[in-house]
């Protein structure tokens, strides 16, 4: 709850400097809005903001579904397979010296101007954190669970899904709440590049219309969505995973 | 369980760092507690995860046999210091954690008299999180107990425990267990010397045997015979530590 009270804080914090900002330089609305007028022009565009958002919120959605099913079948099958560790690893970390960005242009040609394009983006941008955050947790099973297991004769696919995958859950839990937080960055990515739909495309069509408060309002609302994603992937993750949800405990009271 | 059986080992034992047993000859006798008593480094935990089947640091030439003949793995059942209760199951999935890992169907009323043995009949819901040291320990005991080995292999299980819960859970042990053939690996010189019908003491040199308190375990806290065994043990356990002191330090392996 104390959290949740400076968070409010903090937002109210940020809008009186913002608001002293455009009070003290006296700069115009359309160079930068006054938190008021921004307010405002969420209100008074909220259908079409919510149209857009509500495109965003899909492609999101649906690339954290796909990205993330894909990252955790990478990660057990690179902690079963040692070939697949020594052949996909260095490939994985070398996608990710690539930009994401400069690939959005290509998948925009590859796959249209409609959804499938950002959905694409967003799988790509959290398929490696959930991939690597996830088989680093399988990777650190304790030794003494191992040793029990072993003792008691456990069949091999017994100990990954009885054990390695449960053990390693909070860590996955910790790349999810990162993908969350990066699913709508790339889909908002795409739709610069190209689309007729979404924030991302609503900020580009304001941004070329001086209209800045709508600008500003549909940026607001996509940080609130991204906000939310998160703050649900925690939720579910605590919930989910373990009751204290912390990944230290569990690991402190383990052996190594 | 199918009657109790003797385990023998014999061999030797390297390490990267040399020789860590050599001619090493141990028997764990059927139906007994066989205590190993040692200071840290010195590989009475390598000498029982041999007898476990489980991975060392240690090349190990030797034989280790059944007093049947028959293979040991699959006949033991292992306990460690860290009750090593998996944080995401109930105590009740903890005790039938073998079955499940073996794919087969766990017996949950043998598993409820066995928590009920412990004194945790109540707590089959909780998860270990929710239970004092003491009480994850025992949980590991009716654990250890479900998966109905005849050799059971302990590997320093009280040592976490303070000494007024640990000298009860040796009780509660010492009952439970009756009939198996137990391999206790301590420290601790006043457990060996409360438990066992056989104590061992590792050391740089070989295996040392000393006299025997008298009466049968478990002894009492307070008997002077056992206190007297401790107070031997102890002093033998000073005498064979390094002189150096290089290895008092180092982790047990």
């Amino acid at each position: 709850m104390r959290g949740w009270h400076s968070a409010v804080l903090a937002a109210l914090l940020l809008g009186a400097v913002w608001q002293l900002v455009v009070w003290t330089t006296g700069v115009q609305h359309f160079i930068l809005p006054s938190p008021g007028q921004v307010l405002a022009a969420m209100w008074k565009h909220r259908v079409l903001i919510g149209e857009h958002a509500w495109v965003t919120l899909v492609e999101v959605l649906l690339g954290l579904a796909i990205g993330s099913a894909l990252g955790i079948a990478t990660a057990i099958h690179l902690s079963v397979s040692a070939t697949a560790q020594a052949l996909l690893r260095p490939l994985l970390v070398f996608s990710q010296a690539i930009p994401v960005f400069a690939l959005a242009p290509i998948l925009t040609l590859w796959l249209g101007y409609g959804l499938w394009s950002k959905i694409a983006m967003a799988v790509l941008i959290i398929y490696f954190p959930v991939t690597s955050a996830f088989f680093d947790g399988l990777m650190r099973t304790p030794h003494g669970f191992m040793d029990l297991a072993r003792t008691m004769g456990a069949r091999p696919a017994a100990i990954m899904f009885r054990i390695r995958i449960p053990a390693a859950l909070p860590a996955l839990g910790t790349g999810l709440k990162l993908a969350a937080v990066y699913a709508p960055i790339g889909a908002v990515i795409g739709e610069w590049v190209g689309a007729s739909r979404g924030l991302g495309y609503l900020m580009l069509l304001a941004n070329g219309r001086a209209k800045i408060d709508l600008m500003f309002a549909a940026m607001l609302v996509l940080g609130v969505v991204s906000v939310g994603l998160y703050l649900t992937a925690d939720f579910l993750t605590r919930r989910a995973f373990f009751t204290d949800g912390s990944e230290e405990a569990f690991r402190s009271r383990a052996p190594g | 369980m199918t009657g109790a059986i003797g385990v023998t080992v014999r061999g030797n034992a390297e390490t990267s760092a040399g020789a860590l047993f050599r001619a090493l000859e141990l028997t764990l006798g059927e139906g007994q507690w066989t205590c190993l008593l040692g200071v840290s480094g010195v590989g009475k935990s390598t000498l029982l995860r041999l007898i476990a089947g489980l991975e060392t640091h240690a090349d190990f030439r030797g034989r280790i046999e059944a007093s049947d003949g028959q293979r040991i793995p699959g006949r033991v059942a292992y306990m460690a210091q860290s009750d090593l209760l998996f944080p995401w199951s109930s105590v009740l999935g903890n005790v039938t954690a073998g079955a499940r890992l073996r794919g087969e169907r766990p017996c949950l009323a043998r598993a409820r008299t066995l928590l009920a043995r412990v004194g945790l009949a109540e707590f089959e819901d909780r998860k270990p999180a929710a239970l004092s040291g003491g009480q994850r320990q025992r949980v590991a005991l009716a654990r250890t107990l479900a998966e109905d080995r005849p050799v059971i292999l302990l590997d320093e299980p009280f040592s976490a425990l303070d000494a007024h819960t640990r000298s009860e859970m040796q009780d509660l042990a010492f009952e439970l267990l009756e009939g198996r053939t137990v391999l206790l690996v301590t420290h601790d010189p006043g457990e060996a010397a409360r438990l066992g019908h056989r104590i061992h003491v590792m050391t740089a040199r070989g295996l040392r045997s000393i006299p025997m308190p008298t009466g049968e375990p478990p002894r009492p806290v307070d008997d002077p015979s056992m206190l007297a065994c401790q107070g031997a043990l102890h002093r033998l356990l000073r005498d064979s530590a390094p002189s150096s002191d290089g290895n008092r330090g180092a982790p047990a392996t």
